[in-house]
């Protein structure tokens, strides 16, 4: 495939099915998460960059058999990997006999959060959590200090009129854009408040506040979108959100609990867990 | 506070970081991180202390028991493994200010403080926990700040070595997260503890060979042994000086403990040596790795890419201990594993110190260096001897128990091929101690100054560890020895 646009359309078709894969499993919030960066960041992301670049591939140098067979043995020992599987949806697999258990019947008494899956991700398995959230800091950092090259002021006036002879052309969507927005948002903080009880959560409002401010730039322009969003204050930011959640462990590390243990938050264990819940 | 130790060795670094943000200024980020690695380096001693007195150490997350709740798990291997790399990162650290005042533009010392914070705490994190997935989050929090660290480099190029590293880093951890995936598929549980009592019921399916399969393939990616090892020596190179002396001695470790900790204590003895020819396989590719590795080594004109290929070769040695499947193999391993990390970080830190004065690791620029910078270029000598395995440096123990392991198998040619691939190590050390002190220094480069105190004083604290370790070997051997032996469930 040399037309690079075609290839970010199949990627994100590839990543909306995968989304659909997940909702037949079940698994609302991956499904969530997949669609918003697979399908939605990510196509836009690509998009905005093949417009700086160039729609076609350069021809390649050598021919790919090697990594074709390397890429067909894997496909083959997952295949081969699949064959003594449990079969999809049997309720005697592994899986659903060990650790599910308990995790389904007594997280309503142990955490009081009637959704399940929020308990696993943010006590039983709190941890793995707040792993996930230094890696997208650590993701973030990184981008920090490969990006972030000292601006020159005679880029940014260039930038500006080309930004603004674009902008002109896209009148409509401007203002379609600009009645979106708010919408964006308000379900942004829809799902990150109802993450305690349905699908959703901090990860997937993130992705869509996300979108709403990549949108926001590619339409008015960064520096418009500088003036909104201040690059300090969005470091802070980061760093203060990391630092909450360790907070919370050591707190309760504090109170004589082991760490992430929200138990010893408050008197009542149940109430301890959804305070230690909604402030991560 | 002594029964949090467990969980303070990983998130004092890891909370340290974003708290790094707010700090802003660059030499008290440096102060603070210095505390930090040093305070984690005090928490993996007493921690040593705890496990070598009172056994193994379990910690429950969120007072979660296990496999409910993530479990740390700290026994006498990973208690070895905490101290060496927190060891080698509080070091590092030391000469870190100056040495990148050189190499990375001012406005990124204080990110660059963050991701090697993030980058100790990942692997920390995947050495302290007892839980697969656990470990997997961790290796990305590592690998992730590695890349990062790797692409801040002065060349170019690093941007490229960096890109290589990622990708092929992704498909290593891509392969791990399936394996894990299976496995948990097949048990319903993510405890390494319990997965080693379940795990035997299905020993026979296809799907727990198939986790076995990529989980191997996935975490020698991450080792660079010798078919894998492309994305090493570039990104050793292009990466400033620091984080090669910080990765190269800790990195690889960390996979290398991932290797032993999945195949001993998750998938089992009998199974990991019998499902697929593993120990053959590895006897072989680390043969070849110590050769193939080694001769580039010597056709190399950068001696930063020709330590980086001597560390593949020193990953052959302990992938070969590793395949001997017996006691004094895995502890010749282990023991590689913690002398290796002293001469590297000794090495790449000397280096530092040469790129700091001269600009390049060059070899035709280390002319004459030998008068100019006498402490500097004794050190790189000391280490390289330690390279080869001179007796009273700690090249010389590990290489000892390796051949020892090796003959106690009666794998003679096995012991003969090593000695000769320590022959290819004085070759290649010899060229950088022949430049140095027998050619006349390039009239182009003038008068160079010996190296500050800020990097000798931690350039020679390793060598002196190299010496000292090489001659009083108590702590390692005894330390090698029980967790080997615990490993093989010899003794408790």
């Amino acid at each position: 495939m040399k037309d690079l646009f075609a290839v970010v359309m199949l990627s994100g078709i590839y990543s909306l099915l995968t989304a659909s894969f997940f909702v037949a499993m079940d698994a609302v919030d991956v499904a969530f998460t997949e669609a918003s960066v697979g399908a939605g960041i990510f196509t836009l992301l690509m998009l905005t960059t093949i417009t700086m670049t160039g729609r076609y591939e350069r021809a390649a140098r050598h021919k790919p058999t090697l990594a074709l067979a390397v890429v067909l043995a894997t496909g083959g020992l997952l295949i081969y990997g699949t064959l003594d599987m449990p079969y999809f949806g049997d309720p005697q697999a592994a899986a659903h006999l060990h650790v599910a258990p308990r995790y389904i019947h007594d997280s309503m008494q142990e955490i009081g959060v009637p959704n399940i899956v929020t308990s696993v991700l943010a006590s039983y398995r709190a941890f793995d959590t707040l792993g996930e959230v230094v890696v997208i800091f650590t993701a973030g950092i990184g981008v920090l200090a490969l990006l972030s090259v000292a601006r020159r002021p005679e880029d940014d006036a260039e930038i500006n009129s080309v930004n603004d002879s674009m902008h002109e052309q896209h009148l409509i969507l401007r203002i379609v854009t600009k009645i979106l927005i708010p919408f964006i948002l308000l379900f942004a903080l829809y799902v990150q408040f109802h993450g305690d009880f349905g699908p959703g959560g901090g990860f997937q409002a993130g992705m869509i506040f996300t979108a709403a401010i990549i949108l926001y730039a590619m339409l008015f322009g960064l520096s418009t979108a500088r003036r909104v969003i201040s690059q300090p204050l969005i470091r802070l930011l980061t760093a203060i959100g990391v630092l909450i959640f360790g907070g919370v462990g050591v707190v309760s590390l504090l109170n004589g609990g082991n760490f992430l243990d929200y138990n010893v938050l408050s008197d009542d264990p149940v109430a301890g867990q959804h305070l230690g819940i909604l402030l991560i | 506070m002594l029964a949090h130790l467990p969980i303070l060795q990983v998130i004092v670094p890891l909370l340290a970081a974003p708290f790094c943000l707010i700090l802003r200024r660059a030499l008290l980020v440096w102060l603070f991180a210095l505390i930090v690695s040093g305070s984690a380096f005090l928490i993996s001693i007493t921690l040593l202390q705890q496990v070598l007195a009172s056994g193994t150490i379990s910690y429950d997350l969120g007072g979660w028991s296990p496999p409910w709740g993530i479990e740390y798990r700290i026994d006498k291997l990973s208690a070895y493994l905490l101290l060496i790399i927190s060891a080698i990162s509080t070091v590092v650290l030391l000469a870190a200010r100056i040495s990148i005042q050189k190499e990375i533009p001012a406005d990124r010392h204080t990110l660059f403080y963050i991701l090697y914070l993030l980058s100790l705490a990942g692997m920390l994190g995947i050495i302290a926990t007892g839980d697969i997935f656990n470990v997997f989050v961790f290796l990305e929090i590592s690998s992730l700040s590695a890349y990062s660290l790797i692409a801040l480099g002065k060349d170019r190029r690093a941007l490229w070595a960096s890109y290589q590293y990622l990708i092929m880093g992704t498909i290593g951890a891509t392969f791990i997260l399936i394996s894990i995936g299976l496995m948990y598929q097949m048990t319903g549980t993510l405890n390494m503890e319990d997965l080693s009592r379940r795990l035997p019921e299905v020993a026979q399916t296809r799907t727990l060979f198939a986790a076995f399969a990529f989980f191997i393939v996935g975490v020698c990616l991450k080792l660079a042994m010798f078919p894998l090892h492309l994305w090493l020596p570039n990104a050793y190179s292009y990466a400033p000086s620091i984080v090669t002396a910080f990765l190269a001695a800790t990195a690889t470790k960390v996979a290398i403990y991932l290797l032993i900790r999945f195949t001993f204590s998750v998938f089992g003895i009998s199974f990991s040596f019998t499902a697929l020819p593993l120990q053959t396989i590895f006897l072989l590719l680390g043969l070849l790795g110590i050769f193939v590795a080694s001769t580039a080594a010597i056709y190399q004109e950068n001696v930063k890419h020709l330590f980086a290929y001597s560390s593949i070769a020193q990953i052959g040695y302990m992938i070969v201990g590793y395949s001997i499947g017996t006691t004094t193999g895995l502890m010749a391993t282990l023991l590689h594993l913690f002398n290796h990390a002293l001469m590297k970080s000794a090495l790449f830190l000397a280096l530092g110190a040469v790129i700091y004065r001269i600009g390049s690791a060059q070899l035709s620029a280390f002319q004459g260096l030998g008068r100019q910078m006498p402490f500097t270029m004794a050190a790189i000598v000391v280490g390289g001897l330690s390279l080869i395995g001179v007796p009273l440096t700690v090249g010389f123990v590990s290489k000892w128990y390796l051949i020892l392991a090796t003959i106690e198998n009666g794998w003679w040619p096995v012991a003969v091929l090593i000695l000769l691939g320590s022959l290819l190590a004085i070759v290649y050390v010899w060229r950088i101690v022949e430049t140095a002190y027998f050619k006349e220094p390039a009239a182009s480069i003038g008068q160079v100054k010996e190296a500050p105190l800020a990097f000798l004083v931690p350039v020679w604290v390793l060598v002196a560890a190299n010496i000292y370790f090489g001659i009083d070997t108590r702590l390692s051997i005894q330390v090698a020895q029980a967790a080997s032996q615990s490993l093989f469930g010899v003794a408790p």
